[in-house]
């Protein structure tokens, strides 16, 4: 299935009309030990680059945008006991939220994983 | 100067290092016209320990201490003994003159005994958890509202008639800056709390009830039936205790179903000091305490596996989540806590509930007696250490023609709610440990040429 | 001859012995303490009572009858525990603190025992105004004292910490923009170096906040300021001297051009210690600023605290302060009024104009605070506090010259620095940070500096050595402070685990934030106390 990234470190992947966002292993690993993670509600609508999350270190809160619009379908439970699954595992079992795009073309302004890659490098 | 050890040859070797002629090159960055040539005019200069020891006692001595008269004022800030042990330790340096626990490995004293301190507050209110404390209690009163908005995303608290008059006006000039709906009310001269008119106000856009338990009159209420009634509407219950040592006595407001218990803990340890400072008691329940404002100490272990003790959380706070932290507090009320945990553990819960029974018993004493003056009519049906009269008179001058006979009578409902002519024959009376049977008789001698 | 028969005779250990481990866990005079639920009993007490009743008959069914689960001690338990927990503090008594922006300096203990007179502390807040002319006396003469050393028109003295005085000024900002009908100015302006309160009060206060870019010379961007100001813009928030430790020179030309765009400026009061009796801050053309009485005047932080802040502000913001208030009137004489009589005072000395916001207390504010503070300022008068502020740059000018040639000193090249020296950790080697030169000076017996702020300076090191250390106590933390950060330049691995001396090493703070344990959980339920 396709994956696309944004520039402020989310993934999201596609499949179909929906979408399962996280953040990447370049971000977690800025981040440091992830604490609390706080996942949008089922339901919630969100506009493309509204605050979905939050994302908790010891001594950072960083939001997490929406990559692409949509409405929260689900929020990763297992993070609220194991946020650690972020840095383990943060483009596989640690991901944030699945949510419908609103929009599902929106992506195409997102990067793929090589224009990613060259992103993260040029930091 | 006695508190600057600099000599004038240390500032003339330090000025060369520096590669500096005079001071003056050092605040070269002031403009010109804000530079004062020398010292304020017009002000003193600088004084011996003895003459500002001098100066200070005599203003001392221009207010009538309260311990040196019958003495009879509530009303959100309690008199009571505090052991001597409570000052002296407080005054060990390691707990004055240290900072915030910013360096945990040595920081231990301190944070060991918030960590204790959060425990003490927790048991006694019967919440989950409980922070390290705000300014008082008035201001995490407001906390608690705001608090409770971020939760539940509402906007509009249900203020008991009972709370607090100054607990109310922060609130209320909190809420013209932040938009919050306060639904407020004045109390009425009568024996039960408000209780019944709280659960007929909260609907489905009702964030909180505000209640504080003893309320300002003194009355007592279950809460229980209010906290149902917020919670079928998904609002919370905030439960407000100015004086703590009442729940040596009476049921924990956690215990009834309140989300939310704040508090003043000034009784405990602190003083009266004319006001402040005090310290603002927080407890919550588990699920609630990321929204929690204010420091949090938790516990952890070092890097040998040793337990210690660590500020956590703190990504709820300024100065990592800048405008988007859950309050601007940024410090507690240390010192205050540590005295409130001392003197919680020098009593313990066998010493806290002799306390409140005997509190109990001394205001049930005063209650009969004062109401057998002439005048004087017992409002308070339930109450533990401080209940209202109804005189026959307007109660403010009553206070201020008994202070002039040396008796401190109480607050007249006058200087809490000036204007209001309903409550002006009203008088909140409190007794403590620290009230004598010799004190009651003197007031009620008092009250019954007063009031004929 | 009698022979040693006590058998008792000085030894002197091997050097092989160091170290060794202790059964208790104890190593001499540092000594490890449980929690009271550990040790104490729901039924001892530490407090003895008077013989009398003990009735329950005016509580009716709200009677407590679960357990509370509160352990006591006994006054000698309870003194030993609160003992050795103090000593596991590091404290300005002990040593210098130089924590930047924060002012450790010396608490000198007259104003403790000022502060304990019965006169001030036995003295309840709603005692008629008659009874306690010297508590209202005292604040009227801090505010007098206040007013003068800032230069400004008025004071409001109630709030009860920095932050609190901070919400104090910017919430006198939006009623004075409300009092004039001008509701479009929604945008705070906050430099990216202000303390983290600054934002989060503007925030708090329903503004949306803005940040200026600072120059490279760590000052504000006064052309990018000017540049946003306009109709949507109610003020600005500017710390100064700033938390880079420099003073803001353009800070009249920044007042007089938010002025003209009809903002107002709030100037954060932190590190006024820096100037006090130098600069009048209303000089500068400031609309309200808060004075950390825990700071500037030394009352002590207790360990987080109580603080005080009272908020001096400029005569267009005067009337909007809240109550209660204290203002000096033409004939110079100083006021408190509280809501009864605001009004009679408004239209007498403001012409009906005066609006206060209202309360942000219960009560008078920190009288113990004001005390003290009254008592360090009576000691110095002006000419001391003065030299306070002359020795506070002095100091922090020494150690920023002594130690720039070891450690990275961003703005050292701009001019003298103020009350406080930054240092970043540029040059240290990959896996070295500023943490390891702070855990560091820990096992040098020093309280390590401000680090990691302000967010401006990668690896901030900031130190505030204050007026109160002697020049041989400020040699001694240089030459601790040069071998740490040599160490962290050579990769020295030993500092990566320091401290290795303290009450404890480095503590896991993640697994405290992930598994919060917030209160104690008895491992078996405490023994009931007795009914």
């Amino acid at each position: 299935m396709p994956r696309f990234f944004t520039q402020d470190h989310e993934w999201i992947e596609v499949d179909g009309t929906t979408g399962t966002v996280g953040i990447t292993d370049y971000a977690q690993g800025q981040l440091g030990d992830i604490v609390f993670v706080e996942v949008p509600a089922e339901g919630r609508t969100l506009a493309k680059g509204d605050e979905a999350a939050v994302v908790e270190s010891v001594k950072a809160a960083s939001d997490v945008y929406a990559p692409v619009g949509g409405t929260v379908t689900e929020g990763n439970a297992a993070l609220t006991e194991e946020p650690d699954l972020v840095n383990s595992d943060p483009e596989g079992a640690g991901w944030f939220f699945r949510l419908t795009l609103s929009d599902p073309d929106a992506v195409a302004t997102l990067m793929d994983e090589d224009a990613y890659k060259s992103f993260v490098a040029s930091l | 100067m006695r508190y600057l050890p600099l000599t004038p040859s240390d500032r003339q070797e330090m000025l060369a290092t520096i590669g500096v002629p005079h001071i003056d090159a050092l605040f070269a960055d002031v403009p010109e016209h804000a530079r004062l040539p020398g010292p304020i005019e017009g002000l003193p200069l600088h004084a011996t320990e003895l003459a500002v020891e001098r100066h200070m006692t005599a203003l001392a001595r221009q207010n009538t201490v309260a311990g040196e008269v019958p003495f009879f004022l509530g009303c959100g800030a309690y008199r009571h003994h505090v052991p001597a042990s409570v000052d002296h330790l407080i005054q060990r340096g390691e707990f004055l003159t240290a900072y915030t626990p910013y360096q945990p490995e040595i920081a231990q004293g301190t944070l060991q005994m918030l960590f204790e301190f959060q425990t003490q507050v927790a048991r006694l209110f019967g919440t989950d958890v409980a922070n390290a404390s705000m300014y008082d209690g008035s201001t995490a009163c407001w906390e608690a509202i705001t608090m409770a908005r971020r939760v539940t995303r509402r906007g509009k608290a249900v203020l008991s008639a009972g709370l607090h008059p100054h607990y109310v006006s922060v609130a209320k000039t909190m809420a013209r800056f932040t938009g919050d709906q306060l639904q407020t009310a004045l109390p009425t001269l009568t024996g039960e709390p408000d209780t019944d008119t709280l659960i007929a106000q909260v609907d489905d856009d009702t964030s909180c009830v505000v209640v504080q338990y003893p309320d300002i009159l003194g009355r007592i209420g279950d809460l229980s039936a209010l906290a149902d009634a917020c919670h079928a509407k998904k609002a919370l219950l905030i439960a407000v205790v100015t004086e703590p040592v009442a729940l040596g006595a009476l049921r924990a407001p956690g215990e009834m179903g309140a989300d939310i218990v704040v508090g003043e803990g000034q009784s405990l340890g602190v003083g009266l000091q004319f006001g402040g400072p005090y310290v603002g008691l927080f407890g919550c329940s588990d699920k609630l305490v990321r929204q929690m404002p204010g420091r949090l100490c938790g516990e952890t272990v070092d890097a040998d596996g040793k337990r210690g003790f660590v500020l956590t959380l703190s990504t709820r706070e300024q100065h990592i989540r800048r405008e988007k932290a859950t309050s601007n507090i940024c410090t507690n009320s240390g010192l205050c806590a540590l005295a409130f945990s001392i003197h919680m553990t020098l009593l313990g819960e066998a010493g806290l509930r002799r306390l409140a029974g005997l509190n109990h018993a001394g205001a049930c004493h005063a209650a009969d007696r004062l109401a057998t003056v002439p005048g004087v009519e017992l409002i308070t049906s339930r109450f533990f250490n401080e209940f209202t009269l109804k005189l026959s008179k307007e109660a403010r001058p009553v206070v201020r023609q008994l202070a002039d006979r040396g008796i401190l009578a109480g607050v007249s409902l006058g200087r809490l709610y000036p204007g209001e002519a309903e409550l002006a024959n009203g008088l909140v009376v409190a007794v403590t440990e620290t009230t004598t049977p010799e004190d009651v008789a003197v007031l009620a001698d008092g009250l019954t040429e007063v009031l004929s | 001859m009698s022979v040693n028969q006590s058998g008792w005779r000085p030894e002197r250990p091997s050097a092989a012995d160091a170290g060794a481990a202790t059964a208790t866990g104890n190593r001499a005079l540092m000594l490890e303490e449980p929690l009271i639920f550990e040790i104490g009993s729901t039924r001892t007490t530490g407090v003895d009572f008077a013989d009398g009743d003990v009735r329950h008959d005016r509580l009716g069914d709200l009677t407590r009858k679960t357990p509370i689960g509160l352990p006591g001690l006994s006054e000698p338990e309870t003194v030993r525990h609160y003992t050795r927990l103090s000593r596991q503090n590091y404290a300005i008594d002990l040593g210098l603190f130089p924590l930047g922006s924060c002012t450790m300096k010396h608490n000198p203990r007259l104003n403790e025992r000022i502060a304990r007179l019965p006169g001030f502390a036995d003295v309840h807040p709603l005692q008629p105004v008659d009874t306690v002319q010297g508590a209202l006396g005292v604040i009227n003469q801090l505010a007098f004292w206040l007013i003068d050393l800032t230069g400004m028109h008025g004071v409001a003295m109630s709030p009860k910490a920095g932050a609190h005085g901070e919400l104090c000024g910017v919430l006198c900002i939006k009623a004075a923009l409300e009092a004039r009908g001008d509701t479009e100015r929604r945008v705070m302006l906050v430099p990216e170096s202000a303390h983290g309160t600054n934002p989060a009060t503007a925030a708090f206060a329903g503004f949306t906040v803005e940040d200026i870019p600072a120059t490279a010379a760590g000052r504000v961007d006064l052309a990018a300021l000017k540049a946003r100001l306009g109709p949507d813009v109610a003020g600005v928030m500017i710390t100064n001297p700033n938390t880079c430790g420099l003073f803001e020179p353009e800070l009249k030309e920044i007042s007089d051009a938010v002025h003209a765009a009809g903002g107002y400026v709030y100037c954060d009061g932190a590190n006024f210690n820096a100037i006090v009796g130098r600069v009048r801050p209303g000089d500068l053309g400031i609309d309200a600023m808060h004075i950390n009485l825990h700071k500037t005047f030394s009352t002590p932080h207790g360990g987080g605290g109580p603080g005080s802040g009272p908020v001096v502000l400029s005569e267009a913001l005067s009337p909007y302060g809240p109550l209660p208030y204290t203002a000096r009137t033409a004939d110079g004489h100083i006021h408190l009024i509280e809501e009864e009589r605001a009004q009679e005072f408004s239209d007498e000395h403001f012409g009906g104009k005066h609006d206060s916001f209202g309360r942000m207390t219960a009560f008078h504010g920190q009288m113990g605070m004001f005390t003290r503070a009254l008592t360090y300022i009576l000691s110095h008068g002006a000419d001391g506090l003065r030299q306070v502020a002359e020795d506070a740059v002095l100091n922090a000018n020494y150690v920023l010259r002594r130690l720039e040639d070891v450690l990275d000193a961003p703005f050292a090249a701009s001019g003298p620095c103020m009350h406080e020296a930054i240092f970043s950790d540029a040059g240290f080697p990959d896996g070295f940070s500023t943490l390891d030169v702070a855990k560091g000076l820990i096992d040098e017996g020093f309280h390590p500096m401000t680090i990691y702020f302000p967010l401006v300076v990668h690896g901030a090191m900031l130190v505030e050595p204050t007026e109160t250390e002697s020049k041989a106590t400020l040699d001694q933390f240089i030459d601790a402070l040069r071998s740490v950060a040599t160490r962290a330049k050579a990769g020295d691995p030993s500092l990566k685990a320091a401290p290795h001396f303290a009450p404890r090493r480095r503590l896991d703070e993640t697994l405290a934030a992930r598994k919060p344990v917030l209160v104690w959980k008895d491992k078996a339920p405490l023994a009931d106390a007795a009914e």
